[in-house]
């Protein structure tokens, strides 16, 4: 087991060895010089090369590079130059934010994705699963920001029940929080209901129909206890992964949800920057994107590892 | 033969059909049987003949739709079982009928240790704390002879080889204490040696608890060393049964005599040469009303061409009986085939 852990940790900081890579050659591919870009045409020679040299972009490129990393690794992601503001410090204003709102999305599509999915297999061909398997297949269908925008049209203007813009933190005001995220979560969950009803339900439906399932009945063994000891734990393994791909949308993918809600997270900071080519921003989310994905994957992995004896066996 | 006292189950007229959309499939189509106690019984046909949906509809394990157990009983200690409601018949499953799958690969969960599979089902049937459970199963390990039982307890049914998960399935039946052990197809997984072992093993259970024991299998060659009575299958009907001898002196259908010149013989001397059965397997999808045998029968005459199925009759006055017209170890002995 540590020697499995210990690989797949290996194999992650390679990767992220090779993304930081990608990450700090961005300000440097792109055509026209950073500070230049910022300052604007007008700027004097002194200004230009304070900022120069405040961002080592004086320096030889290798230097450049460790000099980033070791202050990233620090906490000191750099200051933007557009806004003057603390890349760090912002990021650790805007980071909660979106968890805030995207691990709610991750509990709720998981519980509901995996509980429609069973249902829908045990009562495969019943009415009850035509109308969840249809509605997962709309719910896979249907873009997310349109599902957002119907969303605000009928609860936040329509009904007027449900706040549809900004985000109330929860030390601030539980409830209000509660409210605040009520269609931002619905509306994030929505497609990862869908995908893992689906795939939970054709799990089940393959377990089902294990030899060991029929061992499990020619035991005794109740329906409820087979459905939830037996079975569902065979049928989890594929949705590993799927879950493992929701941890990073949460950080990557809230983009689309944070803007349709104006929700102050990183999705709609790193548009922000994006627009304003704000190199120092858009690279400290890159990297804080990638490291959650990076470690969302490992943690897919150790969890195959705990469900999967198989899997687990094979690293003794 | 024993009295009615002695009779663990009677299996009469069965029937059990699959409804698929090309029409009926009569899996089994009227079959009535008997098992004495620790009586070993042999249930012999080729692939598909109905022989497990036989034997799975007695605790009405038949997955419906598009199964459906159509009509017949089967008395198991005084009650018929296909009377029993969900929860009654779950406490006989395992509890006092055990069955043993011809998968040993997938019959065993791959993600739950051996040891929890098997205290799970002791404590399914016995009011006994986890840790009793534990040693009741490892006792049972010991009883089949899996060497260093507490270990093994501990492992995954993949580290283990297909005759010791078999082993495992024998132990399981041995933990609940199962009045009657169905084996269906224990062997046909496993390599000659294992066959043998998991055989030998299995009887010799059997005998030692006093159990009694169905085996399933379409090598008639393996079950005439153990078996007291043979039921032999095709197309879902039963068409000869009697007692192990006599069907091995005298078999009277031409199917039986097609199954044991297929197989080898493990105790003959002379090197007898194997002669498959010719001609494919019937459909049992809405099959014509003549000898399911009939394309394929070597002895076939008008009468079998001209009538409807033949029912089994005694023959030879004993205990022997037939579902054919034909009753070919009269004719050998008339014709000198
Ligand atoms: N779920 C099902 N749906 C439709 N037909 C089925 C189903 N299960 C079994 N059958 C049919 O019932 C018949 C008897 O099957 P059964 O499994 O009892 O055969 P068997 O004698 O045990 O053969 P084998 O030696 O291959 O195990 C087969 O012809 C099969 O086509
Ligand atoms: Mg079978």
């Amino acid at each position: 087991m540590f020697y499995y852990i210990s690989k797949k940790l290996f194999v992650s900081l390679i990767t992220l060895f090779i993304i930081s890579l990608f990450a700090f050659s961005l300000m440097h591919l792109l055509p026209g010089d950073p500070v230049i870009n910022v300052l604007g045409e007008g700027a004097t020679d002194e200004d230009i090369a304070y900022w120069r040299s405040y961002y080592n972009l004086d320096q030889p490129i290798l230097k450049q590079y460790v000099l980033w990393v070791r202050n990233f690794i620090k906490g000191d992601m750099g200051v933007s130059l557009m806004y003057e503001e603390d890349v760090s410090e912002t990021l650790a204003r805007r980071l909660p934010v979106t968890l805030a709102v995207g691990i709610p999305i991750c509990i709720v599509s998981i519980f509901f994705g995996i509980l429609f999915g069973v249902i829908t297999a045990v009562k495969r061909g019943t009415w009850i699963d035509q109308v969840l398997t249809t509605m997962a297949n709309i719910g896979i269908a249907s873009p997310l920001f349109w599902f957002a925008i119907m969303l605000i049209l009928i609860f936040g203007m329509q009904l007027n029940i449900l706040p549809f813009r900004g985000f109330v933190a929860p030390s601030e005001n539980f409830v209000e929080y509660l409210k605040s995220i009520a269609l931002p979560v619905a509306a994030g969950s929505l497609g990862f209901v869908a995908v893992i009803t689906r795939q939970t339900r054709s799990n089940m439906l393959e377990v089902l129909n294990q030899d060991y399932i029929r061992t499990a009945r020619a035991n005794g063994l109740s329906e409820v206890s087979i459905l939830f000891t037996e079975a569902l734990k065979n049928a989890l393994i594929p949705i590993i992964t799927i879950m493992g791909m929701q941890i990073r949308i949460i950080v990557g993918g809230s983009i689309i949800i944070e803007q349709v809600f104006s929700i102050p997270g990183i999705g709609s900071w790193l548009i922000r920057a994006i627009t304003n080519r704000d190199y120092w921003i858009v690279q400290a989310c890159v990297l804080v994107i990638s490291i959650v994905t990076v470690f969302s994957n490992l943690l897919v992995d150790i969890l195959y590892g705990f469900i999967d004896p198989r899997i687990r066996k094979k690293w003794r | 033969m024993g009295g009615y006292s002695n009779r663990l189950l009677e299996v009469n007229n069965l029937r059990t059909s699959f409804f698929i959309t090309e029409g009926e499939v009569k899996a089994v189509d009227g079959i009535s049987y008997y098992i004495d106690k620790e009586e070993i019984v042999a249930i012999v046909g080729e692939s598909g003949c109905g022989k497990s949906v036989s034997q799975m509809s007695i605790i009405q394990l038949i997955q419906s739709p598009p199964g459906k157990i159509l009509g017949g009983e089967a008395i198991f200690e005084g009650r018929d079982l296909l009377k029993l409601n969900s929860s009654e018949i779950r406490r006989v499953r395992g509890a006092e009928i055990a069955f043993i799958f011809q998968e040993p690969m997938t019959a065993l969960n791959p993600v739950i240790t051996v040891g929890k599979q098997l205290s799970k089902d002791i404590r399914t049937h016995k009011k006994v704390s986890r840790k009793e459970a534990w040693n009741i199963a490892t006792e049972a390990l010991k009883a089949v002879k899996i060497p260093d039982p507490e270990k093994r307890m501990k492992n995954y049914p993949f580290e283990m080889s297909g005759g010791m998960r078999q082993r495992v399935m024998i132990a399981n039946a041995v933990a609940c204490n199962a009045n009657l052990i169905i084996a269906d197809e224990p062997t046909t997984a496993l390599d000659v040696t294992t066959q043998a072992q998991v055989m030998e093993l299995l009887v010799s259970i059997v005998k030692e608890y006093k159990t009694s024991l169905i085996v399933v299998t379409h090598n008639l060659g393996l079950v005439t060393r153990y078996a007291d009575r043979i039921y032999v299958m095709y197309a879902g009907r039963i068409v000869e049964s009697g007692t192990c001898k006599e069907i091995m002196k005298n078999p009277s259908h031409p199917y039986t005599l097609g199954l044991l010149k297929s197989v080898p013989k493990l105790d003959s001397d002379v090197d007898e040469k194997l002669i498959p059965i010719t001609g494919a397997p019937p459909t049992l999808l809405n099959a014509p009303d003549t000898c399911a045998f009939l394309p394929r029968c070597p002895y076939a005459s008008e009468i079998c061409r001209c009538n409807s199925k033949p029912e089994l009759h005694k023959i030879n006055g004993g205990n022997h009986l037939i579902a054919c017209y034909r009753d070919i170890a009269r004719l050998k002995n008339e014709h000198d085939y």
